[in-house]
């Protein structure tokens, strides 16, 4: 439910650039969201087409550039790719792991007129 | 929705006032594209009686005038800073009060509101404290609270799942609790609360033996969030299979940090190492404070 509130966070933030940097109209939005972040995407599309109606980013396209999920591995001493928060290293077995990436949940850039 | 403060307003209530958008803020800023772009629509003002703050959901409308031709704009922003700063700036006031926060999170039915009257009860002679309810609707556990006589303010998300930061620092404001520890029982939801950073000091995630070992693995994003685990309910164990030993271990798989206690409000059991765990965490907070 809370996929609603992150797109009214994107719209304010897109109003609020919409003044400093002078568009009128959201063509494209592109958002960085890593898997950690708690998002569902199916919600966040829907929610998008919703909180965005009337506004000046109606009919945008949502584009979502998916992250990986990284960690650093202290045995191996070295960033390694991981699939889930529990998972241990994946070159070692080791569970002294943390995570370093993908809890993203970034607007990136989007296409104006 | 404000495009300076960002809250989304017109279903959430705080205390029982509407949430009026009342700062101070100019919204000149905002406007420099100078169209008619007025407010008056996000600041819907439903309710204004006591101890409830009221926001929702106005529709967004902007026209602006101008270009027509297609560019790229870089943004590079963060879509949870604004949150962030809201926290921030409700930790400032909170170390300023020397108080300490804790933010409690759990599913519907663990049984947090029992557990927090049964704490107010036994800390309430000893420590200054206040609660900030979060509930979609009724101020029904805000009443439970101040029956231990604590202040209380409820905050009615309406539509939210989550308490945001936005919202506890209007609840804060008719808080005057010093000293002491602010409770902030969130919403009954084991998922979205994760992602809201209230400005709290420490997350507290409450489970009860009631539920399932393997809750901390199906919804990994609370437990690693937080800094406590409550295993609660405890006078119920010699009634269920529930194996103690593979629930905290699995709690421990998503977050090795995590401290546990178990308790349980009914008997009393346990309850003094909960106490001595919010103690400590006062005085560790405190010490870096005063010098």
């Amino acid at each position: 439910m809370h996929e609603m509130s992150i797109c009214e966070s994107i719209l304010s933030v897109i109003e609020r650039q919409a003044a400093a940097q002078e568009f009128s109209r959201v063509r494209r939005v592109r958002l960085e969201i890593g898997p950690l972040a708690g998002v569902e995407l199916q919600a966040l599309r829907f929610s998008f087409d919703v909180v965005t109606r009337d506004s000046i980013a109606e009919g945008a396209a949502l584009e979502i550039i998916d992250m990986p999920i990284t960690a650093w591995c202290m045995p191996c001493a070295r960033s390694v790719e991981v699939r889930q928060r529990y998972d241990a290293c994946p070159r070692c077995g080791s569970h002294q792991v943390q995570i370093t990436g993908g809890e993203e949940l970034r607007i990136k850039d989007m296409e104006v007129d | 929705m404000c495009n300076v403060c960002g809250c989304a307003s017109g279903e959430v209530t705080i205390g029982g006032h509407a949430h009026d958008h009342g700062h101070d803020h100019s919204h000149a800023q905002d406007h420099r594209h100078g169209h008619g772009h007025d407010h008056h629509r996000d600041h819907h003002h439903p309710r204004r009686d006591g101890l409830t703050h009221d926001y929702g959901q106005g529709p967004a409308h902007a026209h602006a005038p101008g270009l027509s031709q297609a560019r790229m704009v870089r943004i590079e922003q963060d879509i949870m800073a604004k949150n962030a700063e809201y926290a921030a700036a409700n930790r400032a006031a909170l170390a300023a009060r020397a108080t300490l926060a804790l933010n409690l999170v759990s599913s519907p039915g663990s049984g947090k509101t029992t557990l927090l009257t049964a704490t107010l009860e036994r800390l309430k002679d000893r420590l200054p404290l206040a609660v900030i309810e979060g509930d979609q609707q009724t101020d029904n556990d805000a009443a439970r609270i101040r029956a231990t006589g604590v202040p209380a303010v409820q905050v009615n998300t309406g539509k939210g799942c989550h308490l945001d930061a936005h919202m506890v620092g209007h609840a804060l404001e008719h808080l005057e609790v010093k000293n002491g520890v602010l409770f902030i029982e969130n919403v009954g939801n084991l998922v979205c609360p994760a992602g809201f950073d209230l400005g709290e000091a420490h997350k507290v995630v409450i489970l009860s033996v009631t539920e399932g070992e393997d809750k901390p693995l199906k919804y990994p994003d609370m437990f690693h969030a937080s800094d406590l685990m409550l295993l609660t309910k405890t006078d119920l164990l010699a009634h269920l299979d529930f194996d103690v030993e593979a629930c905290i271990a699995n709690a421990r798989r998503v977050n090795p940090r995590l401290k546990v206690l178990q308790l349980s409000a009914k008997s009393g059991a346990g309850m003094e190492g909960w106490l001595g765990w919010i103690e400590a965490a006062r005085a560790m907070q405190t010490i870096g404070q005063e010098g």
